[in-house]
């Protein structure tokens, strides 16, 4: 049914940028002369029907370093498989030479040296251009958001996702998916949905938490090309669990595998053309359903912030992943002949900033969306020599300057900072702006709590965390990074079950052992407990980076990993 | 970081347990429940459908469901709670159809059992394995 031919020769081989094969030594007008928008918009068009995906923006309408992890490891049957590769193999992998504009793109090496070469990336106005460039060329096209869109910014909490609204409004989305939307509370999504939104907000799996009855659309049929198109919305399914559930209490969600078959089959038996799933699931997850749920011929994949040069297939199903933070557009065209998919060519496009030009009117909307908050974004809090960074399993530079900042300002033994997957990476010598904090912070929970926990606790939430990274069923993974810690040492191995992974807890500072018995005091943020008390989390490191000054980070060892 | 929920549960099997003492002893086991259930049959699959999330949202009301075509009787058991037993649903000729579905408490994270006794005396079985966990550091 599909020729995997068709999209081996459209993966990265068509992508391929031409005189793209230095070792990140070239000066930034040779690479900028290198890359053209036209090559990277270049697509032999392919079939009926094109899907445009963009995913998890977090927010950034405006161009964002963006370092792809360095851990991101699999485990059971992902072990190894992609998205579970990175750095050098995963340029092996795919084929990508190192110090490439794509190696830059996708990996984290040398990610500072190429970050000064190949400029920043995303931003949705040149997200803009490249959606008019596909719908220009392919009439028949659909335009959807695998969600995580209106939180991550100073400016959308500000704005309670009003300025992402406003833009992807603007941008002409058809149908989104959503997570972290929710963390506005019901009344504001509602509120948004019923009198914002030009399109539909899918979720098959939301349901009514009285009742047990679905509560929102669970999908919209497009008709396209003479083709009748079934998209379908899958909500992030641990929304009550990884978020505070306090603010929805109204909704359930879960995978819902059943339910998600119910829909697929009645769209099905309405004779579609084509079934899509617009999914939160995270890859994992996805990669599970897509094998256990017959009938659907594309997931769009999305919050686990994977960026998949090539579409995996499970059967008849085409994943696709496509990045995060405007990093990536993916555009997938369809031969849908037959009510059957008979091929596919694929190209992840990567924004690069300073080659794609700005859609002028969507840059207008953004400057406007920020010229009420413009002196505050752009305070100068403080700069930093260290590269600073979030994504990745375990520690990153932002999480190590954010526990100094919970340590120092709120007098506390151990600081406990969430894994979540966003938050934008800053190169050596920039300056830390209000903005940039905010950009790893924001959030409506960001109350940084003080209080006392026993190393029986601090144990518990370790393994509890690991679990929802490490269970080898992805049906139990919730798809964040490990919780991220300060004045704490501790060893995890992958490969054991819940209790066993983590071992020799250590404070950092005298290298004594943590007692299970005794009490320890601890703050972090991000609680999902209601009536969480504390200054917030951005006030917190910027006072900490005020007092600094400059921002100079050694290497953390307290993590240490091991069952790979 | 939620702990609260967790302690809260903690505590509430704790005053639970003190209520039980003084009643009729120690609950039933799993072994001991199957075994009156089953009538030591022994369990076959498929034929019984059994509905779970796999991470409970709250572990104080977790909904299951349980569709077993055919069946006069459906008992349902959370293996890792104190008291295993949660419910046995028996179904008449005039039922016009074998699904039960309610809510159960969970003490922590354990597999839930359904069973299934068919017209003919035969046992069917289906579980899931529930977790609960006290979440709060995903996205």
């Amino acid at each position: 049914m599909i020729t995997r031919r068709e999209f081996l020769q459209a993966g990265m081989a068509a992508s391929a940028i031409v005189g793209a094969s230095g070792l990140g030594n070239w000066s930034r007008l040779a690479a900028q002369q290198a890359l053209t928008q036209d090559q990277l918009l270049q697509f032999d068009d392919f079939g009926n029907l094109t899907l445009i995906h963009i995913t998890d923006i977090h927010a950034q309408l405006k161009p964002v370093w963006f370092r792809e992890p360095e851990w991101n490891i699999g485990v059971g049957e992902a072990k190894g498989r992609p998205p579970h590769v990175v750095g050098r193999a995963f340029q092996e992998m795919f084929g990508i030479a190192p110090g490439s504009p794509e190696a830059y793109a996708l990996t984290h090496e040398d990610f500072a040296a190429l970050g000064k070469t190949y400029g920043r990336m995303g931003g949705m106005d040149r997200v803009a251009t490249v959606v008019k460039a596909i719908r220009a060329a392919r009439p028949d096209s659909i335009l959807l958001d695998g969600g995580d869109t209106w939180q991550g910014s100073y400016t959308s909490l500000m704005t309670k996702g009003q300025d992402c609204v406003n833009v992807m409004n603007a941008l002409g989305v058809e149908a989104m998916t959503s997570h972290w939307e929710w963390t506005y509370g019901t009344g504001r999504v509602k509120e948004i949905v019923e009198t914002q939104l030009n399109f539909p907000f899918l979720g098959a799996n939301i349901f009514d938490v009285e009742w047990d009855e679905p509560a929102f659309e669970p999908y919209r049929i497009f008709e396209k090309a003479g083709l009748r198109i079934a998209v379908i919305g899958q909500a992030f399914p641990y929304m009550p669990i990884a978020n505070p559930g306090w603010m929805f209490p109204e909704y359930s969600f879960g995978i819902r595998e059943e339910r998600m078959q119910e829909v697929v089959d009645e769209v099905r038996a309405a004779g579609v053309d084509l079934v899509v799933c617009l999914s939160h699931n995270g890859f994992d997850v996805d990669r599970k359903m897509a094998g256990r749920v017959k009938g659907i011929d594309v997931i769009l994949s999305g919050h686990t912030h994977d960026a998949v040069p090539e579409p995996i297939l499970v059967g008849d199903t085409i994943l696709i992943a496509s990045g995060s933070h405007g990093k990536f557009v993916s555009r997938v065209d369809l031969d849908v002949r037959d009510g059957r998919m008979m091929g596919f060519r694929h190209k992840l496009i990567p924004i690069f900033s300073d080659v794609i030009a700005p859609d002028p009117d969507m840059a207008a909307l953004i400057d406007a969306e920020r010229a009420p908050f413009r002196a505050e974004l752009e305070e100068k809090i403080g700069t930093t020599e260290s590269l600073l960074y979030r994504r990745g399993n375990f520690q990153g530079t932002w999480d190590d300057l954010i526990c100094d900042a919970i340590r120092n300002e709120r007098d506390a033994q151990i600081a406990l900072s969430p894994g979540v997957r966003w938050g934008a990476s800053l190169l050596p010598g920039d300056a830390i702006t209000r903005e940039d904090i905010h950009n790893v912070t924001s959030m409506t929970y960001g109350a940084c709590y003080r209080t006392e926990m026993t190393g029986e606790t601090l144990k518990t939430i370790l393994e509890d965390v690991a679990d929802n990274i490490f269970n080898p069923d992805p049906y139990y993974q919730q798809g964040g990074d490990m919780v991220r810690v300060g004045g704490m040492a501790f060893t995890c191995d992958v490969s054991q079950p819940i209790g066993s992974r983590i071992g020799a807890m250590t404070l950092t500072d005298t290298g004594e052992a943590i007692d299970a018995a005794k009490t320890y005091t601890v703050a972090g943020w991000a609680s999902v407990n209601e009536g969480t008390e504390g200054p917030q989390i951005w006030d917190v490191v910027e006072a900490h980076v005020r007092k600094l000054g400059t921002v100079s980070l050694s290497p953390n060892t307290s993590v240490s990993v091991t069952g790979l | 970081m939620r702990i609260s929920r967790r302690d809260a549960i903690r505590v509430g099997l704790g005053g639970m347990a003190a209520l039980a003492l003084p009643g009729a002893g120690m609950a039933a086991t799993v072994e001991e429940l199957t075994a009156a259930f089953t009538g030591g049959a022994t369990a076959g699959e498929g034929g019984i459908t059994l509905t779970a999330p796999e991470i409970a949202e709250n572990g104080n009301t977790v909904p299951v469901e349980v569709n077993a075509p055919g069946a006069t009787a459906i008992m349902l058991l959370a293996t890792g709670n104190p008291e295993p037993a949660v419910a046995t649903f028996t179904f008449g000729p005039a039922a016009g159809s074998q699904r039960a579905a309610t809510r159960i408490r969970l003490a922590k994270t354990q597999d839930v059992i359904a069973m299934a006794k068919m017209a003919d005396g035969s046992i069917v079985q289906a579980s899931a394995t529930i977790k609960v966990t006290i979440g709060g550091c995903g996205g």
